[in-house]
């Protein structure tokens, strides 16, 4: 039946910046303080109290602006958005309505239906997060912590321009990679530092106006982005299919049930009565200001993606999976560079796999310095080690640290070039398999990968395995069989 | 030594005449904890400050951290601020004592300190009648002689209009020239601490040391603190307006002639004075009734019970709880221009109202300065169209009550400095005249008061 129907989505994304402190004041912009600490008069919205904005967070607004294409206006407004809540000791949260800091942007990313795809962004704007309630922590009352009151965030909207669910978490997990990269914001979903909204609606394949749109809340984790938005898609189809109508409300997901419910009329419907705020003077942001911004911007992933293709010869798949963070990528490209032109392809299947595997297991750390696994990497080109013997020299220089070739002779795997000393082996692994060696005498050649395997074998991995082929060789030809 | 000796004497003759005004109710502090407050913090003052000794009184919504700041309002009723307005700590720092917080209308909406939750101000001469507001506390408190000057604050006129019914000086400074952290909101836009002061000299000084940047207030100019301009010899070199809609023809004849005569002196002086216009004026008032209310109207959202101030009962949910603490907390003048502010505010209505008022507002700015750019230097008008009213007269008509600034409010819309000086007596009761000057002028319009303050006969009838 879904076929029959075309979903369309649009996101606003809320992220908090990265900042040392509020929006409008000095406390602590961390995660996880003790309740109601991280607060002064200014965000207890004290009576007499008054915002002054952040400079980091409009530089890192800006930057994240510049990031995503927009247009960053040089004169934009705070605006005050009135409700009542609790959580909100204002009564109303500073944000921007009419003239936001940045309109006009887009960002391009992989659907998984289309390939390249781009995502328009109708604006970027700045405001302050409010408090947190919980419901759950006292019987019959509510909790309220207003550490998280004053929080700087910005909120990036979309247009109408996702075909799917998973269209939509393509696009999110791209526009993740992009502030992580820029040090905008941490975007942890668990931590509250990257939230999303969505305005979903469906309509019957070709028609071109939109349908009622319905907005889906409390989307709190990436893993729940696709179920939210498969859920009420699903949902408003059997709603239209059985003849009725989308009714234009606010859903709330509820993670644990898998399922949508509308939220009570009396927490919605809210006029806003939006109006500039009369303690904050027009946002002016000279072009120098702009330009400094666009300085410190880094290379994004989309343009590393494709020098490391250009410049190191990277498949586009190893290309990506090396730029999908900025820490890897730029520990990748030290690898290469410590090693004077290490092999850029032998360089990027470490960090793929040991690297990787390792960070995994140990809380994403890298904690190979990169200039030992350039190292360690010569260190198998120049034949001193062979490639099983390095994946344990990594492993212990993972835990402990230290030089690869000090640690490599530590634990007794530099490779051994020795002629006397490999012929020793080849001599006790013939000895050893009389029936093999029989079979090869029969022409069975391709045996002599078994008898190096065996050499490797005997020498616990430190016979260079070029040399004993080359032993094992030599004895066959000058012997014209084994014995 | 002496000087410390010298500070206790100053503050324990100050808190003798705070409890000698006590049936002005004019001062909303208990009489004990003044005196004891006085004391302490004379004997903490640094002598070398320029205004070492001096008690200054301070309006009940300016956060002090000596004593409650309730505005006036039953909704803050014995609240006490964490921290310090940013003037009020300039002032400590320059010595001066805090002599007490004033009454005032309710949120410093009003302009009879009718409005407060704690009882009316009585005026100092004449008790069937009211010192003006909002800072009526204030005004009420220099006229009595307690104490030299009092910090008041301005949203439409709540500095100029009592000081101009109790006959003292009140200026309020260009939007920008004080900090406004720690006064507590009414009309952000709008507000602007001043003060009220026995003489031009008084009130100049005060301001002197509480004006100049605060990175805590975005709003306030990064500029020096005010200099304090000398006495002039004369006003030779100033063009001073005269602009007529300041003057319609059923101005009380009384008020009139005390006008005449200051411009006269005025001219005497040396000043070259011309008649100008201001043709947006008529829209003042209204102007100021839609933007100050929208303003207040998110100002006030803060005051819910749910922090801090008295919580009403209403427990059954959240939304009882905000009905019946802001139902009961607030008094009807302020529930009035909550109201009104927030109808103006929302959708639908935004663009007849608040947006228009905002283009008014404007135009009105834009009149000023039209004038200001043909050569006029400051603008000399009557601060109210009458002298202090009787108590009651216009307390249920808010219409007549919000006339009483209509001279005072364009100041306000247009950000500019302005000072009520006395000039006469209007059958016994003081009335004020006021010179408006260019914005961060301050010190001009400072340099023709003193002049104006010196020749005119202000204990004069007109």
């Amino acid at each position: 039946m879904a076929n029959r129907w075309e979903t369309v989505i649009g996101l606003e994304t809320h992220v908090q910046l990265r900042t040392v402190s509020k929006m409008f004041c000095g406390c602590s912009a961390a995660f996880g303080a003790p309740p109601n600490t991280n607060v002064c008069p200014v965000c207890l919205g004290l009576p007499g109290a008054l915002p002054v904005p952040n400079e980091l967070a409009l530089k890192l607004a800006v930057r994240a602006a510049l990031g995503l294409g927009c247009t960053v206006h040089p004169r934009s407004l705070f605006a005050r958005k009135n409700y009542f809540y609790p959580d909100l000791p204002k009564g109303y949260q500073i944000s921007q309505f009419e003239q936001p800091l940045a309109t006009a942007g887009s960002l391009s990313y992989l659907s998984p239906d289309q390939g390249i795809a781009t995502a328009t962004i109708v604006r970027l704007h700045v405001e302050e997060d409010a408090g947190k309630s919980l419901h759950d922590r006292f019987p019959k009352q509510t909790a309220i912590d207003l550490n998280r009151c004053g929080v700087p965030l910005i909120e990036i909207v979309t247009g109408p321009d996702f075909r799917s669910p998973h269209e939509a978490r393509a696009y999110l997990l791209t526009l993740k990679q992009v502030l992580e990269y820029a040090a905008i914001s941490e975007c942890d979903m668990e931590k509250g530092s990257l939230r999303v909204d969505a305005n979903v609606s469906v309509r019957r394949a070709g028609e071109t106006a939109l349908g009622t749109k319905t907005e889906v809340k409390n989307i709190n984790s990436f893993a729940f982005v696709e179920k939210a938005l498969t859920v009420e898609r699903d949902r408003q189809i059997a709603v239209l299919e059985a003849g009725g109508t989308v009714a234009q409300q606010t859903m709330l997901y509820d993670s644990k049930t898998n399922s949508v419910r509308p939220q009570r009329s009396k927490e919605e419907s809210h006029d806003y009565r939006y109006f500039p705020d009369p303690d904050l003077p027009p946002l002016m942001l000279s072009e120098e200001f702009v330009a400094e911004q666009q300085t410190q911007l880094p290379e994004l992933p989309a343009k590393k993606r494709e020098r490391f293709v250009e410049k190191y010869g990277l498949s586009v798949t190893d290309a990506a999976v090396l730029t999908a963070e900025r820490a890897v990528a730029d520990y990748y490209e030290t690898v290469v560079h410590a090693g004077s032109g290490a092999d850029a392809k032998l360089a990027a299947n470490w960090v793929m796999t040991e690297v990787l595997a390792d960070a995994k297991d140990h809380g994403e750390r890298l904690r190979v310095q990169p200039g030992a696994l350039a190292g360690l990497i010569s260190l198998v080109r120049g034949g001193t080690l062979s490639h099983q013997a390095a994946k344990r020299v990594f492993s212990e220089m993972a835990e402990h640290g230290g030089e690869p070739r000090n640690v490599a002779e530590a634990l007794g795997l530099t490779q051994v070039a020795d002629t006397g000393v490999v012929a020793g082996w080849v001599s006790e692994v013939l000895g050893a398999h009389p029936t093999e060696v029989e079979r090869y005498r029969k022409g069975e050649t391709k045996l002599l990968q078994f008898f190096v395997g065996q050499v490797m074998k005997v020498s616990r991995g430190k016979a260079d395995p070029k040399l004993a082929q080359r032993v094992l060789e030599e004895r066959a030809r000058s012997l014209g069989d084994l014995k | 030594m002496t000087e410390v000796a010298d500070a206790l004497a100053s503050a324990r003759a100050a808190a003798d005449r705070l409890v000698k005004a006590k049936r002005l109710n004019a001062c909303l502090t208990p009489a004990k904890e003044l005196r004891k407050s006085l004391l302490a913090q004379a004997a903490a003052a640094h002598p070398s400050g320029v205004l070492y000794g001096m008690p200054v009184a301070v309006k009940d919504n300016i956060c002090t951290l000596e004593y409650v700041t309730s505005c006036g309002s039953r909704i803050l009723e014995g609240y006490r601020s964490p921290y310090e307005a940013t003037a009020v700590n300039k002032l400590k720092a320059a010595g001066a004592l805090i002599a007490g917080k004033t009454n005032c209308d309710e949120f410093g909406m009003g302009s009879s300190t009718e409005h407060s939750a704690f009882g009316r101000t009585l005026h100092p001469f004449d008790k069937t009648r009211v010192p003006g507001g909002s800072s009526g506390g204030s005004a009420a408190l220099v006229a009595a002689g307690a104490v030299p000057a009092a910090l008041g604050s301005e949203t439409g006129g709540s500095v100029r209009q009592p000081a101009s019914l109790c006959g003292v000086v009140g200026i309020k400074p260009t939007y920008g020239r004080v900090s406004r952290y720690g006064l507590v909101a009414f009309g952000s836009s709008l507000d602007q601490i001043g003060v009220l002061g026995r003489s031009v000299h008084d009130a100049a000084r005060v301001l002197s040391v509480i004006s100049g940047r605060d990175p805590k207030d975005a709003t306030c100019e990064d500029r020096d603190s005010l200099r304090l301009p000398n006495v002039p010899e004369s006003l030779q070199g100033f063009v001073i307006g005269i602009p007529k809609e300041y003057f319609p023809p059923d101005l009380d004849p009384a008020v009139r002639r005390a006008c005449d005569r200051a411009i006269r002196l005025l001219r005497e002086l040396g000043a070259a004075v011309r008649d100008v216009a201001l043709p947006h004026t008529q829209y003042a008032v209204p102007t100021y009734y839609i933007i100050a209310p929208a303003e207040a109207s998110s100002n006030l959202a803060r005051y819910d019970g749910v922090r801090y101030g008295p919580r009403f009962d209403g427990s059954e949910d959240v939304r009882a709880l905000y009905r019946t603490t802001r139902g009961e907390g607030f008094g009807a003048e302020v529930r009035r221009r909550v109201l009104v502010g927030t109808y103006v505010l929302s959708s639908g209505y935004y663009d007849a109202y608040y947006r228009k008022a905002q283009q008014m507002r404007a135009l009105i700015a834009q009149d000023f300065r039209n004038v200001f750019d043909r050569g006029v230097d400051l603008l000399f008008t009557p601060t109210t169209p009458t002298p202090a009213f009787k108590a009651g007269e216009k307390i249920d008509d808010p219409v007549a009550m919000y006339l009483s600034d209509i001279f005072t409010v364009t100041a306000n819309l247009a950000g500019l400095p302005a000072i009520s000086v006395p000039i006469g007596r209007v059958k016994g009761l003081p009335i004020g005249g006021q010179l408006v000057g260019q914005a961060f002028l301050d010190d001009e319009m400072l340099e023709a008061a003193y002049a104006l303050e010196r020749a005119v006969p202000a204990g004069e009838e007109a």
